[in-house]
Formats: C-alpha cells, sequence, structure tokens
C-alpha cells in the first residue's frame, strides 16, 4: 500500500494479566471501509480505542494520520470522529445543543443543521436526548462522529443492539459515507455488516488477526462451499460425515454438524442414505451460501457469536 | 478557555433543567436562611447579621455534592468517555464544572444577602467586598472538595456515603450549625482543622466587624491554596471510564490537599484567637444569641 492512513503494527495491550491485544497488524488505506469482525472479547474494540487515543497501548506501533495517538491524542483527535460502545449523552441535553457543543471543540466544523438534516434528526432538534429512542441516539451518535468533518471515522459497534431496520437505517447511512470516500473502520460482530459494508475485513479472535483480506478473498479460503448445518438425533463420526460425496469439511459446532461441501444436493442425499443406514435420524437442516462466519468456524472451530 | 466556557455555559443551561438543582441550589438554602433568621436570631436585625455567616456557608459548602456527584454520574454512564473523543483536558471538564457552579450559586448569595436587608431589615452588610471575597472563594474551594470527592469514588452509591460524613462534619463541627463557641473544648481542637470554620466565622466578621481583606488574609490565603491544591491533584487524579483504576496513592493524595488546613488548624490551636473571637462575636450585643448563649 503507497500511503495507509492508518498504521497498525504489531499492537499489544494488556489488563492487568489479561493480555486482549496480542501482535495485530494491519493498515488502511484512504477512502477504504476496514472491518474488524469478531466475537464480543476478541479485542476489536481495545485496538480501535487506542488508534482513537483513549487508551495507552503496552507495546507496537500505530499510526492515524502519520500522527502518534499515544504523543498528539488531541491532534489525532481532531482529524478523527468515532462512535462508541458503551456511551452516553447527559439526559437534559438537547439534540442540536449536542451538535453545536461538540462541534465547538473543533478547529474544523461542519454546519450542525446541515447534519440534523442529513441524520433525519430535523423534527428531534429540540427533544432532550432521553427522549430520544436507540435508532435516534445513534443516528445522533453518528451525525456527532462526522462533526469536525473528519479523514478517518471509527465505528464501534454501530448496530449492536439496534432492530432490523434500525440496523438498516444505519447501514444506508455508512453506506452514504462509503461513496463520499470516507476512510471508516468498523468494528463488528455482525458478519452481514462485515460482509455488506467492508471494502477489507481482519478477523479478530483471542487479540489477534487470524485471516485477513476482501470479504470475497476470505470466503474463497474456505473453497466458497455451501454450508449445511444439520442436526441429529444421534451423535455421527466426523471421519464418517468427511467421507459423505462431496463434503469437503465437516465441524461438530454447538451440538451441530457443520458440512462444507460446493455442490450441496450431491452431498445431502449421500448424508440421508448414511443416516438411514445406521439408524440416525436428521432433526434439523440448513443450507447457507457461504459466508465469513464459515471462515470464523474453520480458523476457530466455533461461531462468531460465541 | 473556550472550551471550559463551551462547556460551562451548558452545563449551566442542563442543571437549570433539573427539578433537584431548585430544591438543593434554592430551596434548601432558603429554608436554612428564614430558619436561622426568624428562629434562631428571632428575626432581631443584628442576631439575623450573625448568622449570615453560617447561612452563606451552608449555600457555599452544599455544592461539593451535587458537583461530586454530577461528575461520578457521568463518568458511570459513559458520558464522560463521549467527552473525551473530542479535543478536550481534564482540566477543561474540572474548571468548567467549578465556573457552572460558581454561576448557579452566586445568585442564592445575592438572594439571601437582599432577603436579610429586605425582610429582616439587617442594618448593615458589613465589609461587602469581604463578603463577596470569601463568598467566592468559598464556591470554588468548595468546588474543589467536589472534584476530589469524585476522583477518589467509583460509584454513586460510594460517591453518596462520603459526601454525606462530609456534609455532617461541615455542618456540626465547622460553627454551620451551633457556633463555635458553643463546642466542646475537644471537639472546637477538632474544628480548626476544618475550612468550613475558616469560612463560616470569615463570613461572620466580614458582616459582624465589617473585618476587611487584610483582616481575613489568612482565612482566604488558606481557602485559595486549598481551592488551587485540591484542583491540582482533582486533574490528576481525573477518571474518564468507570472502569479505570484508582491510582494506588489517590487517597492519600486526596487527604494531602488538606495540607494548608493542617497547618492553620496545629497554629490556630496553639497560638490561635480564633475560640475567643467566636466566643466575642457570640457574647456580642444584648440579642437573642446571647439569651441562648447563657441558657447553655
Amino acid at each position: 500500500m503507497a500511503n495507509p492512513v492508518l498504521q497498525v503494527e504489531n499492537l499489544v495491550k494488556r489488563y492487568g494479566e489479561v493480555e486482549a491485544v496480542r501482535g495485530v497488524s494491519f493498515s488502511v488505506e484512504k477512502g477504504e471501509v476496514f472491518g474488524l469482525l469478531g466475537p464480543n472479547g476478541a479485542g476489536k474494540t481495545s485496538t480501535v480505542e487506542i488508534m482513537e487515543g483513549l487508551r495507552t497501548l503496552d507495546s507496537g506501533r500505530v499510526s492515524v494520520c502519520g500522527l502518534d495517538p499515544q504523543r498528539n491524542p488531541n491532534e489525532v483527535k481532531n482529524e478523527i470522529g468515532a462512535t462508541l460502545q458503551a456511551t452516553s449523552l447527559p439526559d437534559k441535553l438537547r439534540v442540536n445543543e449536542a451538535i453545536r457543543l461538540f462541534a465547538g471543540f473543533y478547529k474544523r466544523r461542519r454546519n450542525p443543521d446541515e447534519l440534523l438534516k442529513r441524520f433525519g434528526l430535523e423534527e428531534k432538534r429540540g427533544a432532550f436526548y432521553n427522549q430520544l429512542s436507540g435508532g435516534q441516539k445513534q443516528r445522533l451518535a453518528l451525525a456527532m462522529a462526522l462533526v469536525n468533518d473528519p479523514q478517518v471515522l471509527f465505528f464501534d459497534e454501530p448496530t449492536a443492539g439496534l432492530d432490523p431496520q434500525v440496523r438498516r437505517e444505519i447501514y444506508a447511512i455508512i453506506e452514504e459515507l462509503k461513496r463520499e470516500k470516507k476512510t471508516i473502520v468498523l468494528t463488528t460482530h455482525y458478519i452481514e455488516e462485515a460482509e455488506r459494508l467492508c471494502d477489507r475485513v481482519a478477523i479478530v479472535d483471542h487479540g489477534k488477526v487470524i485471516a485477513q483480506g476482501t470479504p470475497r478473498e476470505l470466503k474463497q479460503r474456505s473453497g466458497d462451499a455451501t454450508r449445511v448445518e444439520v442436526r441429529l438425533a444421534r451423535p455421527e463420526s466426523i471421519g464418517a460425515l468427511k467421507n459423505l460425496d462431496g463434503v469437503v469439511d465437516a465441524r461438530e459446532v454447538d451440538s451441530a454438524y457443520v458440512l462444507h461441501c460446493p455442490r450441496p444436493a450431491p452431498s445431502i442425499v449421500s448424508l440421508v442414505k448414511h443416516l438411514e443406514a445406521g439408524g440416525n435420524e436428521l432433526i434439523s437442516l440448513e443450507i447457507a451460501a457461504p459466508s465469513l462466519e464459515d471462515v470464523f468456524i474453520e480458523l476457530t472451530g466455533r461461531r462468531l457469536r460465541d | 478557555m473556550k472550551n471550559i466556557w463551551t462547556l460551562a455555559a451548558i452545563r449551566i443551561r442542563m442543571t437549570l433543567r433539573n427539578k433537584a438543582f431548585l430544591f438543593f441550589s434554592l430551596i434548601m438554602p432558603m429554608s436554612f436562611f428564614f430558619l436561622y433568621s426568624s428562629v434562631f436570631a428571632r428575626g432581631i436585625p443584628a442576631d439575623v447579621a450573625k448568622r449570615m455567616g453560617p447561612v452563606i456557608s451552608l449555600t457555599v459548602m452544599g455544592t461539593f455534592w451535587g458537583l461530586s456527584a454530577t461528575i461520578v454520574m457521568w463518568r458511570e454512564q459513559g458520558i464522560l468517555r463521549r467527552f473525551r473523543l473530542a479535543p478536550l483536558s481534564a482540566g477543561d471538564m474540572l474548571a468548567s464544572s467549578i465556573l457552572a457552579n460558581f454561576a448557579l450559586i452566586v445568585p442564592t448569595v445575592f438572594l439571601e444577602l437582599l432577603l436579610a436587608r429586605v425582610v429582616y431589615h439587617v442594618p448593615t452588610l458589613g465589609n461587602l467586598l469581604s463578603v463577596c471575597a470569601l463568598s467566592i472563594v468559598g464556591i470554588v474551594s468548595f468546588g474543589a472538595l467536589g472534584l476530589i470527592v469524585a476522583s477518589v469514588t467509583n460509584t454513586m452509591q460510594e460517591t453518596q456515603v462520603i459526601n454525606q460524613i462530609l456534609w455532617f462534619a461541615l455542618l456540626f463541627f465547622s460553627g454551620a450549625t451551633f457556633p463555635l463557641y458553643w463546642l466542646p473544648r475537644a471537639v472546637q481542637g477538632v474544628a480548626l482543622f476544618l475550612p468550613a470554620t475558616y469560612l463560616v466565622l470569615g463570613l461572620q466578621r466580614a458582616m459582624v466587624d465589617a473585618s476587611t481583606l487584610w483582616d481575613l488574609r489568612i482565612e482566604l490565603t488558606s481557602l485559595v491554596s486549598w481551592a488551587v491544591l485540591a484542583f491540582f491533584v482533582a486533574s490528576q487524579l481525573f477518571r474518564w471510564e468507570p472502569e479505570a483504576k484508582l491510582p494506588r496513592n489517590a487517597k492519600l493524595w486526596a487527604l494531602a490537599t488538606i495540607f494548608p488546613f493542617l497547618i492553620l488548624g496545629i497554629w490556630e490551636n496553639k497560638y490561635g484567637t480564633l475560640r475567643q473571637t467566636s466566643a466575642a462575636m457570640e457574647l456580642s450585643k444584648p440579642a437573642a444569641a446571647q439569651q441562648s448563649t447563657t441558657q447553655h
């Protein structure tokens, strides 16, 4: 990469005895949407908060817009915008006051009225923060992240806990920012979010990046095979399942069996015959197109939501 | 400096929208004012003047409570984390708290002085410059006490317990409720280590004896040094995150802010005349306070 806007090299962060981030490295180019995908506790938030200048690092190197967040936190804060997990605003702060207040802290600022309009908060401009719905609060958080017209945006789990409709609204906002060529770092544990929004994804688990690439590249790792997930009446040997027609991989995940097969139909027929021969029964069967979840299962043997 | 003004302005606006503020910053101080003036001083103007020191002190001292509670609540709710994303310093947050607190309390102090003149016909407010200076310094220094409490407590529950203990001590051992002269000698000894004692007596001297700024230089200097020290320590111990751990020596640093009054307390206990000043104040002029003292 020629001139990455963000660079993270061998980042390590410890909380007492616990090593939350264990040698994470990646870089993000200008105008790219980069996703950190992983389960809760994988070290995504710690990584992002170090880049935002909110946490100190134990070792490694981080550069944001050519600045070191450890040495120049305020300069970095002037160049970035962010939404955080587990944050709030005072109950008695009005929507338009929040935007204007935060805009007032920066050297460069956008027109607050324009932001309210863009994020559909015009009607709520006089509402107190505690009168907003979850979706409105998140839209306000996104609007506030843009008050200083930042070069880089960090969205930490932007849709966590939101209902599907609101989630789609947030996706549309992020897609619009993507079209404007904003550099965005997004943390998520939603596969759909990472696949839909990110140009590149780093899959993070136990503080390490275990795979990195475009969603397409990552899915190709698992041979672009369809996932067939079955629940059986009695346990079955993994070896036997791997020997079924067309099955390239079989694993037991959460008392279900996940089979990867490039052509699912012959594999399912083969599975049913095998079960009948052994007197076993099929309780449920799900077929899904290959996703980043399969990559995660392949690499860790666990589901992302575990 | 711009950030401090911006933050203070919005905090004032938000506080004024809070009904609890109305109670703690207006109704409660006014209740103290009328209780002291009508009951303790029996509405006698000269005695009301004497009681204005404790009344203003109670108004000023109570500010530490709301200030510490707001900071801890904001930390617990993750509000401070959001502010931390902006290019703001701990000093900006703390100074804006003090400034907002100051702007919100000053009108109550002036209202008390005005009511003393208008309702109870207090003939003179003594040395008004000294009264104002002590009130201003008092608001800032007890605000700084609130910052210290917020810096060493982790939860609202813990903050409220510490606040109650402090409030109890300030209320009963400083001369704000019972004049210093009335307290047993051992308790007087302890009271001489409390910043509130100097505020109460300083205000009384300014109002009753028209003491000048020079006469009150010890009270003013020690309150100012306490405020500066407390602000500095609070800014060093400031935590934006609810999960941020308190440094090992934090509580010792917090206690160390009382240093100016430790020195003053030792000196007053050994060589000072504050006990006599309090006695003279209570025994001066034939009035309700004197009658109470005689009965006591």
